[in-house]
């Protein structure tokens, strides 16, 4: 990679080590300054900074919590109607944001195929709100309202999105950088609605320690838990690398989210894993012989 | 058919149409209910055969329809939208949203009952609930006047910057047929110069809009949108007076009819107006000097205008459709609130009148009036139908 062009400026309101911020920056760096950015409340949005003071060099449209897509349907026009079709309309909105209170009009924006890049910040939890279950949060894991741990799965956003057939989805995370800036930079050379997942180990919200949240993204992946994989025109599904290697374990025990997880609960996810992960090579060798 | 001064037929949602494509807005947003949605197809009509250049969506919701407006007009381009009833309900928190962003939006509203229960009736409950929204809000009586106050809407609109609400009755104004003259374009562009906002969201400018802010400057922002909403009723006479320049027709904030010498004044809003109009002629025919007050501005109430125009009238009989329980008729309390501390102000008769859409024929205004006349006020408002 070369030298990289700022545009999120140091000095932001990041809790330190967060990788909501590692990640925006190589992503809007990704994106270039001919871009317009559409936050929904969430991290980032308190990233971007209070007035009157801007943590990104573009301009930054903080819509409510659950309208960033239709807010950026709304931009996007303007901008084609002033003759701007080439700058970029960029959504940085949280899982919450988007598994939950922002889905309806994602959704919307998807099947309209508007011409559009949503970034979903995925640190599976309202952070914003002291850490509490989204729709993205996974089993067992325990936050502010599921104590206990949350009885249900993480919702399988990627694939709904691909469900829409819209040009471009895919996931991924700033563990494996090279992967996420090829990803930014192939959805931004598209049109439509191209929608990237990015897995954000929340320092606070998971558990982590503070110089550890790339290393619990690796083994995001590395486990199976978060699969690095893109899907085009929602039909052809490519797994990326590195693939899946190690136990659920390993990735479960570097967090104070999964504490207190019995030996059931871990063959439990373990089996989650193995069997998701066989229905995505499917559908990857599927799309190969094509 | 095509525009000019001639006279056509047009129900008052097809005039609202022909009056946002004269605006020639830039985005519109829409999302169909009944009984809005003629406005709605019609819009889309003209863009379809090139006479609306304009960036139509159609998201899945009102409030997808009102997110899109408010990041539309903040891009620096005119917008119009259309809702009714639910619609607006689903929109409350981006009406704020939008006053806030001081996006100058112009929206009509037709009135119609809020479920629940369902219904599809003239009631503008659903508009009179958003007055502390940060909106303009117009209230019109025909056709005519809906096309024409939506030119005027942008034109107040992009002064003060502050959305604007046209309220017109569901089916006594949105679907009655009426003559209607349709200005010439020209016409409508000599009136409503293109928008050229001061601020716009645009990576050549590098402003942007939302960011948290301070007490401090919450305050401020919230004081200038109320310089903005006070400085509305001199912009608005000022955009209906040089309408009735260009246009012949004017409408005025707050119209009197027939209210020389008056000891009784009927006051209301909509479609309202057309039935008290002849309740008054028939009792000026009677013999009693009655007259109409109709409030076309309800948003910023134009209090001083309304305290003038009642000097030295004895009674004045509040009607309207609409209902805030605990609180009765919304523009009762409001004429009450606009009058207080103020020498010799009438006695103040609230009716909620036509609530529910039920029909509320002259005669049954001119028994009311009669009743204010020879009683003195209840501290509440009485059904009437
Ligand atoms: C309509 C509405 N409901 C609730 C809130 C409060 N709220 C602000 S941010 C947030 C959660 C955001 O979670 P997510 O999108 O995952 O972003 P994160 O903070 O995790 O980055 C909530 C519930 C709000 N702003 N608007
Ligand atoms: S709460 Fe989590 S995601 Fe949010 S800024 Fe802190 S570490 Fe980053
Ligand atoms: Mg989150």
């Amino acid at each position: 990679m070369g030298k990289m062009i700022d545009i999120l400026c140091s000095g932001h309101a990041a809790c330190p080590g967060c990788i909501d911020a590692v990640s925006a920056r190589h992503v809007l760096a990704a994106l270039g300054p001919d871009c317009v950015a559409v936050m929904p409340p969430s991290c980032m949005a308190v990233i971007a900074g209070p007035q009157p003071f801007s943590g990104l060099r573009i301009p930054v449209y903080q819509a409510s919590l659950e309208s960033a897509a239709a807010s950026a349907c709304g931009l996007r026009r303007a901008l084609d109607v002033r003759g701007r079709t080439e700058t970029q309309v960029v959504v940085l909105a949280g899982d919450g944001g988007t598994y939950d209170i922002g889905l309806q009009c994602l959704s919307s924006a998807a099947e309209r195929n508007e011409n559009i890049l949503y970034v979903c910040f995925d640190n599976e939890g309202y952070m914003n709100t002291g850490a509490q279950k989204s729709s993205s949060t996974p089993r067992y894991a325990k936050t502010g309202s599921t104590p206990a741990g949350k009885p249900t799965r993480k919702k399988n956003f990627t694939e709904i999105m691909a469900a829409h057939r819209v040009p471009y989805a895919a996931t991924a995370t700033a563990g494996f950088l090279r992967d996420l800036v090829r990803k930014v930079e192939k959805a931004k050379s598209l049109r439509g609605t191209r929608v990237l997942t990015l897995l954000i180990p929340c320092l606070d919200g998971w558990g982590v320690p503070e110089d550890q949240g790339i290393a619990v993204a690796r083994l995001a992946v590395q486990s199976g838990m978060f699969p690095l994989y893109e899907v085009e025109d929602g039909l052809r599904y490519t797994l990326n690398d590195p693939p899946k290697s190690r136990p659920v374990r390993d990735y479960l025990m570097s967090q104070g989210r999964y504490r207190n997880l019995g030996d059931a609960q871990l063959d439990e996810l373990q089996r989650e894993v193995d069997a998701d992960w066989a229905r995505l090579e499917q559908r990857a060798q599927a799309s190969a012989v094509q | 058919m095509s525009p000019g001064n001639d006279a056509v037929l047009l129900t008052g949602n097809h005039a609202v149409a022909w009056g946002a494509r004269l605006a020639r807005p830039k985005v519109v947003p829409v999302y169909p209910i009944t009984p809005q949605t003629p406005i709605l197809e019609l819009l889309t009509e003209f863009q379809a055969q090139g006479e609306l250049e304009a960036e139509i969506i159609t998201p899945e919701s009102e409030h997808s329809v009102m997110a899109a407006c408010i990041a539309a007009s903040l891009g620096g381009v005119r917008v119009f939208t259309a809702t009714a009833s639910q619609g607006l309900m689903l929109m409350h928190e981006l009406l704020h949203y939008a006053s806030g962003a001081r996006a100058p939006i112009v929206m009509a509203n037709v009135n119609r009952t809020i479920a629940s229960p369902w219904g599809f009736w003239p009631d503008q409950t659903d508009s009179v609930a958003q007055r502390d929204t940060g909106w303009i809000q117009f209230y019109v009586e025909s056709a005519q006047e809906g096309l024409d106050t939506v030119l005027q809407a942008f034109r107040i609109a992009e002064r003060v910057r502050l959305p604007v609400m046209i309220n017109l009755d569901a089916f006594y104004v949105s679907h009655s047929l009426e003559p209607v003259r349709v200005p010439p374009q020209a016409l409508a562009d000599e009136y409503l110069p293109p928008y050229a906002p001061e601020h716009y969201l645009d990576p050549a400018r590098g402003e942007s809009w939302g960011n948290v802010v301070t007490q401090e400057m919450y305050w401020r922002h919230r004081r200038d949108i109320g310089g903005a909403m006070d400085a509305v009723p001199e912009v608005a006479a000022e955009a209906d007076r040089e309408w009735q320049r260009l246009s012949g027709r004017g409408w005025d904030l707050v119209e009197r009819y027939r209210c020389e010498g008056a000891d009784l004044v009927v006051l209301t809003m909509g479609s309202m107006c057309g039935t008290a109009r002849e309740a008054v002629d028939e009792l000026r025919d009677a013999g009693h000097a009655a007259g109409l007050l109709k409030v076309r501005l309800f948003r910023p109430l134009p209090a001083a205008e309304l305290r003038r125009a009642l000097a030295g009238v004895r009674d004045v009989l509040v009607l309207d459709r609409n209902f805030s329980p605990g609180a009765g008729g919304v523009l009762h309390q409001e004429l009450r609130a606009a009058l207080y501390g103020t020498a010799a102000a009438p006695r103040v008769h609230g009716a909620l009148a036509g609530v529910g859409g039920v029909n509320v024929p002259p005669a049954k205004i001119a028994e009311l009036a009669g009743r204010a006349r020879s009683s003195e006020p209840l501290p509440e408002a009485v059904w009437a139908r």
